[in-house]
């Protein structure tokens, strides 16, 4: 199914795109060294500018979901799962995304997962399946 | 105390007034708004040419639509105002962002009466296109809003299923159950069985809720606020004006329209939203406490923001929201503490923020008739959820 797609922006680029490498990006700030998502040209903690796109595990659990089963439009296959995935980097770095791969109600909070992209034109969608221990 | 020095407190609000509110109304949007505007006006008092300041949220941000379709640069002509202020806009402290803004905007001297209305009319919309209010409609082509653009390639498609993952979260956290969770959408349905003008006045009982069918795990249909074509009006009057009006002057104690975390919906505290930042400024701007509140009504756009509202304003411990609602009878109209008295959002109608600050005038007034809790001066209003918060605290004069 086709999905919405986001608008690139020199900041987002690297996340959207990283999966064309396979690997996951998220901005680091360089003098305190701490993750924020989304990206921006400065850190929100120390308001330095130098920050980078960083590599990451781009492993985490799932911080919480939801099994969303309405037909908001045609296109949705039903039903799928929403979560909010905190990565392993750092404690409350969190991002949205899809858990797939996976029956809907084995999904669960605490759940380890690790990231797979889904290419949609030039978008490379950082979805998470169940960890492969 | 923290009394006379904060502003706010010299602004009251004098008059209230409400058109009909359809599923769907056969009027148009700007006809239910003159009908709000106009019986709030006379309820205060007041006339046409008293009126010297407008406000509303999020007033007509995108040409007309159903959500916010009428805004004040349309209605200052129609009604032939003259005002001294005026404003407008999505940006700010929620849905009752326009009794924040009306209400500074007397405080600094701008103007004497402000006019605060909202109208809505997703109702009539809903019947010509279902998904007409997808967040994937926002924008067109590709995402560019600055936070749905981070949800929408995940088949985030309503502000449901964010706040579902608050609600998930909070039972995991907490131990609530979706039978706790219950009492919002039960306690709503039951004071509506008492208010005209509710769109669902069938009772519910918990089994009806339990077979509701789930759009967003753990929230059902019934979690969900109902939607009407409305529309709501509040007058504000500066404190020394309004004392000669009809009614006893309600005052706006203390505003609570803090941001101390990221406008977003998923980098804020899933179980503590903004509105545990604009609760925590409310009650540092009065003497006040939570335990002197007779009633309250609280947004419930969906109904797990009620129990988090509950939290945050401290109206019961963190995490102990869903043991406070339990059985109901708390919150109950006859309760120690009353919520969503007209039925709220999720069966009165989506009248969207200033419903409720209608509602808890009609309480403090005494005239909520069938619905009428017992006799107290103090109410809080709070809307929003996720990053939208803000809240007032009302005093009888």
């Amino acid at each position: 199914m086709s999905r919405k797609l986001p608008a690139l922006t020199a900041e987002s680029q690297r996340f959207w795109q990283g999966g064309a490498e396979r690997r996951l990006f998220i901005h680091r700030c360089q003098p305190c060294q701490r993750f924020f998502h989304p990206p921006a040209p400065v850190c929100p903690h120390c308001l330095s500018e130098e920050v980078a796109a960083t590599a990451v595990s781009g492993r985490g659990q799932v911080a919480t979901f939801t099994i969303n089963h309405q037909a908001w439009t045609p296109q949705l296959d039903l039903p799928y799962v929403i979560a909010i995935i905190e990565l392993d980097e750092q404690p409350g770095l969190r991002l949205v995304s899809n858990v797939i791969n996976c029956e809907p109600a084995k999904v669960r909070i605490g759940m380890r997962v690790e990231v797979e992209f889904l290419q949609q034109e030039d978008i490379w969608l950082p979805l998470f399946v169940e960890e492969r221990s | 105390m923290k009394s006379d020095r904060l502003l706010e407190k010299n602004v009251a609000i004098t008059g209230i007034g409400q058109s009909e509110v359809g599923r769907p109304s056969a009027k148009s949007a700007m006809a239910l708004t003159i009908d709000a505007c106009k019986e709030a006006i006379a309820d205060a008092g007041l006339s046409r040419d008293d009126i010297d300041g407008v406000a509303a949220w999020p007033g007509d941000n995108n040409n007309g639509d159903a959500f916010s379709p009428v805004g004040p640069n349309a209605l200052i002509g129609t009604l032939g105002l003259k005002v001294n202020w005026f404003g407008g806009g999505y940006e700010g402290p929620g849905p009752i962002a326009g009794i924040i803004n009306g209400a500074m905007a007397i405080a600094a001297g701008l103007c004497n009466h402000v006019l605060v209305f909202r109208t809505i009319t997703e109702s009539s919309r809903r019947q010509v296109n279902k998904n007409a209010g997808a967040l994937s409609n926002k924008t067109v082509g590709r995402d560019s809003s600055f936070f749905w653009q981070w949800y929408t390639p995940f088949n985030v498609v309503s502000g449901i299923n964010l706040m579902a993952m608050y609600a998930q979260r909070h039972f995991h956290e907490y131990g609530t159950t979706e039978q706790q969770l219950a009492q919002i959408a039960l306690t709503c349905r039951a004071n509506a069985v008492h208010n005209e003008k509710a769109v669902f006045r069938t009772p519910l009982t918990m089994a009806d809720y339990l077979d509701s069918r789930f759009i967003s795990t753990p929230l059902r249909l019934l979690d969900c606020d109902v939607h009407c074509d409305a529309s709501t009006a509040i007058i504000l009057s500066r404190k020394e004006a309004a004392r000669d009006g009809r009614n006893p002057p309600i005052r706006i104690e203390a505003i609570g329209s803090a941001l101390h975390q990221p406008w977003s919906w998923d980098q804020i505290d899933l179980t503590g939203m903004a509105a545990k930042d604009s609760a925590k400024m409310l009650w540092q701007r009065t003497d006040y406490t939570p335990k002197d509140v007779g009633s309250a009504q609280l947004y419930d756009g969906f109904s797990i923001l009620t129990l988090l509202w509950l939290e945050a304003l401290g109206l019961c411990d963190k995490g102990q929201g869903g043991a406070f609602i339990e059985g109901g009878h708390r919150i109950a109209l006859d309760g120690q503490l009353p919520i969503n008295t007209n039925g709220g959002q999720l069966s009165g109608g989506r009248t969207h923020g200033l419903g409720y600050v209608h509602e808890a005038c009609s309480q403090l007034w005494g005239r909520a008739a069938l619905r009428q809790t017992r006799p107290h001066d103090v109410a809080v209003v709070a809307a929003g959820g996720g990053p939208l918060a803000g809240c007032v605290l009302l005093v009888k004069e």
